[in-house]
């Protein structure tokens, strides 16, 4: 189904292989398995991510909400995070990734956590509260065009489309 | 069809699984289409089965009603229609349902489905009667499905042009979600359900768009579009297979991010130039005169001369390049300048002069071609009002994979962060601006002492050499021979160095520092690089000294030879000199060309056994001493080496310069670099993997590719520049190369012109080059260039007014939308307290009531 990702026969054909070996044996066997969100960040290629579990829950259509992937989910992460990918497609899926409590917008919750994710988990590294709100405040003077105290998604495209070296870092290559 | 049919291929996989899981569902339910198209149907179940989930219960009980009705159908459309037939074989939900609801109308079943559905259906049942009773002039204006659902009712040969039109509208509509799909974030499996129907939907109509005679040709045109892209796909796949190093690349930037992985592109960027090169000088030059040109030993320039024949095959003279490498087709001096080589009659002097221009013209293109797609692709991000958001938003680098380069980046990331605020909070912090002032004035001396300094070591250093060169080479040490190569490269090594320790002085922020090295690298490559031109200048006029005494030599000698013979006897056969006897030329061609030629294999060495030796070695030492050492080596000093991206890059840009300035003297230059290319890409690949850290300051890829590539057109400019000048103005030498015997090297075009060309195309030739014409042409040229520019620039100009407007406008709205917002609170507020008093009334009112009523009951 190239027709429907961004990656060539090769590629969709190494993912398979990846995930295959994600699956534990007697699911080898079923098409719709499901790999566990604690299985699928042990990829080395997510592992050092600090929005795994984000990627995760954005590209699940489990039900049960719990990050779970299947083959064609594992595809749609793997194709969303391509070399061809256009930038639209990436933007829609960083901002779902950012959006961390899933309601559509950006607040400042979100980018407080966003914050925390991208200044890693150790104590002396985090910033203070102080220059968290300063930030904060920047982020949104910068990029809240119409001031209702968030960043929605169209907001976040047109910061995002910008920005040179964004379509070249949001990648992952299996 | 095909395309169906590539689906499947690619979805085997899966499909094994699938297949295992469904094959009972699918076996009752679509026995039918199963006899009928094994492989398509394989494709569409998919699409099937997610529709099957949606109607379960309802479709089974129908199931068997309405095999017999699209059987019936089937068999009606056979006898109009084949290839509708063929095509009509998918699995579309409302089809059926059409189908359904024109066999059997007034069923009352269909009041178990989903209510819009059915509501759907009842709607579309009517339409069809009415169409088939009425002419087809009914004129519905939706386009949506439903209406495309009539029209599989009707047979094409009965439309009307217009809805024809619209059919096609339709399908070019389908055609164009399926193009767009992969570009729509919807998982994957919506996007199979909404391709499957398309890809029926368009299937099912594009052959009734063709009208009678028309409609073969038009299928077959279908197909072979879509054959065409298949077989566009497959080529993509291939090509993709076909780069070479793409997992190893992909590797690297796993491990170390996007910055390091950007030199291995550009390496391998590289590379392909010089695969290029190295085919033209190769096919074109070498492999010719090789084959088809005198054999070695036929002539005096393709000779070893007797005084070197003893160790000419010596290792170490052939390491030099000279004994029988200096005289093989490696070299200029060795070519023939007889006009024609072969039974080809393969114009040797005019190939090799075509092929020196063509190797710089095609650099020159491919460099510039580059660097406008990088700067057509990067073009947008020039404003930075998003300061703040692009560090948030877009600082990871998603790539990263190793936990190392991951805590370097958090780290990077932070401090970022900090920087900016601090920069954000107080603008301006000028901590006593004299000292820092002074330091870097200091700082500039300092490097601009270090630059002088090289130049005057290298040009002293190869003046010292040609001494050497005239006393002979035998009688030197291995050093003193080698000593410009090795001062060359040891200079370049060591004076980054001290460049870095020295920009510790000026306190610079990191980047900007970083500029200033990369200025300073560059700086000092290219004085020693064009010292080094301009002693070998010296050189040559030296040689061209001796040319001319040799000459005279030589015609003094032939002339006793001569006039020897003919003393002695007039009848005797005339003396045949062996020709390793003939005394000839210093051939400074070929001087220039051995130059470059030791210059690039001691560059390589030394770039080798550095890496061996500061990442390799430094890496095992501190990985094995570490056990007992009184202080922690990996943390501490000496630690592990990074990998220097900037530098890198830089070695790599000079490397090509002197390629591009020496091939056109040393045609195996090119050859030289494709193997040196190689190996450096697997052995820099093996010592970053195994004995480099990640950078602590992780640098993005983006914008510096430009960056690289400027500097890469810089020196492709300074380094064609002193090739010209050498190939425009000085004479080649008398009795070696294939411009021998020419009063300048560009005279070989002339002589084409004249000799193997009609006489009329000359003299057009002589009227076109002649001033008059070439300077209103050149003079038109520039004109056109600044017409350009100025056009650009105005274009630039609305950009910028455009974007101005924008922000008016946005910031309009949101005045607006304020102004609304607080009216509709205003509003808001007014209703709720009218409400509020109506309610206060209300109740008042309530109470009053109530009172009276108590009033009344009392």
């Amino acid at each position: 189904n190239q027709e429907l990702t961004f990656l060539t026969k090769q590629e969709i054909l190494l993912a398979h292989k990846r995930f295959t070996e994600l699956l534990e044996k007697h699911e080898k066997e079923q098409i719709d398995a499901r790999v566990p969100i604690g299985r699928i960040i042990t990829l080395p290629e997510l592992k050092s991510n600090p929005f795994k579990e984000r990627i995760c829950q954005v590209f699940s259509t489990s039900e049960q909400k719990d990050g779970s992937l299947t083959f064609e989910d594992f595809l749609d992460l793997l194709s969303a995070f391509s070399d061809s990918a256009t930038l639209e497609i990436k933007s829609h899926y960083a901002f779902r990734i950012f959006d961390f409590d899933d309601d559509g917008t950006l607040d400042c919750a979100d980018l407080e956590k966003l914050v925390n994710c991208l200044t890693g988990e150790t104590n002396d590294a985090k910033l203070s509260s102080t220059e968290m709100k300063q930030l904060i405040s920047n982020i949104l003077e910068e990029s809240d065009i119409d001031k209702d105290g968030t960043v929605n998604l169209s907001e976040f495209q047109h910061v995002i489309s910008r920005s040179p070296d964004f379509v070249s870092s949001f990648k992952i290559v299996l | 069809m095909s395309t169906a049919g590539e689906q499947d291929a690619d979805l085997s996989l899966q499909e094994e699984h699938e297949s295992k899981t469904h094959r009972t569902k699918r076996r009752d339910g679509d026995r039918q289409k199963k006899k009928r198209r094994n492989e398509r149907r394989k494709g569409g179940t998919r699409a099937g089965e997610g529709e099957e989930d949606l109607q379960a219960v309802s479709e089974k009980r129908e199931r068997s009603k309405r095999k017999r009705a699209k059987s019936k159908q089937e068999t009606s459309r056979r006898e109009n229609n084949e290839e509708e037939e063929a095509q009509l074989t998918g699995v579309r939900e409302v089809d059926e349902n059409v189908d359904k609801g024109k066999k059997k109308q007034g069923s009352t079943k269909k009041g178990e489905k989903k209510e819009d559905g059915g509501k759907q259906l009842v709607k579309e049942k009517a339409r069809d009667i009415k169409k088939k009773n009425s002419e087809p002039e009914t004129s519905e204006e939706d386009d949506d499905e439903e209406e495309d659902n009539d029209k599989d009712v009707v047979r094409p040969e009965c439309l009307s042009p217009e809805e024809l039109e619209k059919l096609k509208e339709a399908v070019d509509e389908r055609k164009k979600l399926i193009q767009s799909l992969r570009g729509k974030p919807w998982p994957m499996k919506k996007k199979l359900v909404t391709l499957r129907e398309s890809q029926e939907f368009v299937e099912k109509y594009e052959g009734a768009l063709g009208k009678g005679k028309g409609r073969k040709l038009y299928a077959y045109k279908v197909l072979m579009t879509k054959k065409w892209m298949k077989f566009q796909r497959d080529f993509e796949n291939f090509k993709t297979a076909c780069i070479p190093w793409e997992m190893k690349i992909k590797e690297i930037e796993s491990h170390f991010g996007s910055s390091v992985a950007s030199y291995f592109i550009f390496l391998r960027w590289m590379y392909g130039i010089n695969m290029i090169l190295f085919g033209l000088t190769f096919g074109l030059v070498m492999v010719p005169e090789a084959l088809m040109g005198r054999p070695y030993g036929s002539m005096p320039r393709k000779t070893v001369p007797r005084a070197e024949e003893a160790s000419a095959m010596d290792f170490a003279v052939l390491w030099d390049f000279g004994g029988y490498a200096q005289y093989s087709v490696l070299f200029y001096g060795y070519y023939n300048n007889q006009r024609t080589v072969g039974w080809l009659k393969f114009r040797m002097p005019l190939s090799y002069f075509l092929v020196g221009v063509g190797t710089v013209a095609y650099s020159y293109m491919v460099v510039i071609r580059t660097m406008a797609r990088n700067a057509n692709e990067s073009g947008v991000g020039d404003d930075n009002s998003f300061n703040f958001s692009w560090k948030m938003f877009t600082s990871w680098d998603y790539l990263i994979g190793n936990a190392e380069t991951a805590d370097n980046k958090f780290a990077s990331i932070t401090t970022s962060f900090k920087e900016a605020i601090l920069e954000e909070q107080e603008s301006h912090k000028d901590d006593n601006i004299h000292l820092t002032r002074f330091l870097r004035v200091l700082a500039n001396f300092l490097v601009l002492c270090c630059l002088a300094g090289s130049g005057y070591l290298i040009y002293f250093v190869v003046r010292r050499s040609q001494k050497f060169a005239l006393d002979g080479l035998e009688n030197h040490t291995w050093w003193e021979r080698n000593e410009v190569n090795m001062v060359m490269s040891l200079l370049g090594m060591f004076c980054p160095m001290l460049f870095d320790v020295i920009s510790t002085l000026e306190n610079y922020h990191p980047r900007v520092a970083l500029q200033w090295q990369l200025g300073r690298i560059f700086a000092l490559f290219l004085g020693n690089l064009y010292t080094f031109i301009i002693a070998l200048m010296d050189e040559i006029n030296l040689k061209r000294k001796e040319e001319k005494v040799v000459k005279f030599n030589i015609t003094m000698w032939e002339a006793s030879l001569y006039n020897g013979t003919v003393l002695e006897n007039s009848t005797a056969p005339p003396v045949t000199i062996h020709p390793a006897d003939v005394p000839r030329g210093p051939c400074w061609e070929t001087m220039v060309g051995q130059e470059f030629v030791r210059l690039i294999i001691s560059d390589t060495m030394t770039t080798y056994i550095t890496l061996l030796i500061g990442d390799f070695l430094r890496a095992v030492l501190v990985r094995f001493l570490n056990y007992c050492w009184c202080w922690d080596l990996e943390a501490g000093f000496p630690s592990y080496s990074e990998f220097d991206v900037s530098g890198n890059v830089l070695g790599l840009i000079f490397n090509q310069g002197m390629i591009w300035m020496g091939s056109f003297y040393a045609p195996c230059l090119p050859a030289l670099n494709v193997i040196r290319l190689h190996v450096s890409m697997y052995l820099q690949c093996w010592a970053v993997m195994c004995c480099n850290v990640p950078q602590e300051r992780v640098f993005k890829a983006s914008g510096s590719n430009n960056f690289y590539m400027a500097m890469l057109l810089v020196i492709l400019f300074l380094s064609t520049l002193p090739a010209i000048y050498t190939i425009v103005s000085i004479p080649p030498s008398f009795d070696c190369g294939p411009f021998s015997g020419k009063n300048r090297m560009f005279d070989v075009i002339h002589e084409t012109l004249e000799s193997d060309f009609p006489p009329w195309f000359s003299k057009v030739f002589s009227y076109a080059s002649n001033p008059g014409l070439v300077l209103p042409f050149i003079l038109l040229m520039v004109l056109a260039i600044y017409y350009l520019q100025s056009t650009s620039k105005s274009y630039r100009e609305a950009n910028v007014e455009l974007k101005k407007k924008l922000q008016m406008q946005n910031e309009e709205n949101k005045r607006k939308n304020k102004r609304a917002a607080l009216k509709a609170q205003m509003d808001l507020e007014e209703a709720r307290k009218t409400a509020q008093e109506q309610q206060r009334n209300n109740n008042a009112s309530v109470q009053d009531q109530e009172g009276e009523s108590f009033d009344f009951k009392y």
